[in-house]
């Protein structure tokens, strides 16, 4: 009977989702703003990678939110696992010498390679949480491949993550202050475009966020694993 | 190109069915990672090579890593 009532709704959101869908033409553009980010998004912003001037340029104050968010659920996910603290007996298998060696030698140049997409997100595809999120699953392989005691430095992880935040919002402040004066104001100088040094505060703010997500990231795979 | 699309969203229709079907959670969980990993080919087919990576690296790894971590916790098989 459950099963029955479940596709009946199945169906009726289906022909919903459908119906509306059959009004909108697919692949011509019809959204005005889109067209305005693809032909001024360079000039504005000095960006190449035009979704990076629109997530960090015309819309960083929603990445602001979005980055707040993560850390709120990392919060609450920390506290709800301090609360139910408990250490389970099970005993795993060790791993293998060749599985625990090749993890930790991937390990540096996945780590390296998050850096990568981070530093170059106003340039390549990716950027801070595209990085941060590879950075954290450095940690994931680490922690199912290598069956370490050790875990992150609770510090360093503690302070990439404040001062990431604080660099975002104090950068913010500081494009109020000058310039054109509203919150997040590109204040720097573009440079030249298409190269490392260049669409102003983009990078400095892609480069916090990385930090951010990255450790927010592992510090959930982190608790996750000790609790395990 | 057509054909490697209807390709890739067949597999992913296999997966997901699959990742349903399976008694094995584990299993079900590597099928659901699958699905992650060929929406993010899709998604880099269709030119949205930002989107692709954000799939390929919290859909397909820390989410799999998620599970796999609760089903450590938990019970392996489904009753």
């Amino acid at each position: 009977m459950r099963k029955i009532i479940s596709i009946i709704l199945l169906i009726i959101i289906a022909w919903g989702i459908s119906t509306v869908l059959q009004e909108i033409p697919f692949g011509t553009s019809r959204a005005k703003l889109a067209d305005y980010y693809i032909h001024n998004g360079k000039e504005d912003t000095g960006a190449a990678n035009i979704v990076t001037s629109v997530v960090v340029s015309y819309r960083s104050l929603d990445t602001l939110g979005e980055v707040t968010v993560l850390f709120l659920a990392a919060i609450g996910l920390g506290a709800v696992l301090a609360a139910l603290k408990q250490k389970s007996d099970k005993n795993s298998e060790k791993a293998s010498l060749i599985l625990s060696t090749g993890c930790r030698m991937l390990f540096p140049f996945i780590l390296l390679f998050g850096a990568y997409i981070f530093i170059h997100g106003h340039l390549t595809p990716g950027g801070g949480f595209q990085g941060g999120a590879i950075i954290a699953s450095a940690f994931v392989l680490r922690y199912l491949g290598c069956h370490e005691e050790k875990r992150i430095n609770e510090t360093g992880s503690i302070l990439s993550e404040s001062l990431g935040g604080l660099t975002f919002v104090i950068i913010g402040l500081i494009g109020l202050a000058i310039g054109s004066g509203y919150f997040l104001n590109n204040f720097l100088p573009k440079g030249e475009y298409n190269s490392l040094i260049s669409a102003g505060i983009i990078p400095i703010i892609y480069i916090a966020i990385g930090c951010k997500v990255g450790a927010e990231l592992s510090k959930i795979i982190d608790l996750l694993m000790e609790e395990s | 190109m057509i054909i490697i699309v209807t390709l890739l969203v067949i597999a992913m229709l296999a997966s997901a069915i699959s990742a349903y079907i399976f008694k094995d959670l584990l299993s079900a969980v590597i099928a659901s990672c699958m699905v992650s990993l060929i929406a993010a080919v899709l998604f880099f087919l269709l030119h949205a090579p930002d989107v692709a990576m954000a799939e390929a690296s919290i859909g397909a790894a820390l989410v799999t890593a998620v599970f796999v971590i609760a089903i450590r916790r938990t019970k392996r098989y489904e009753e």
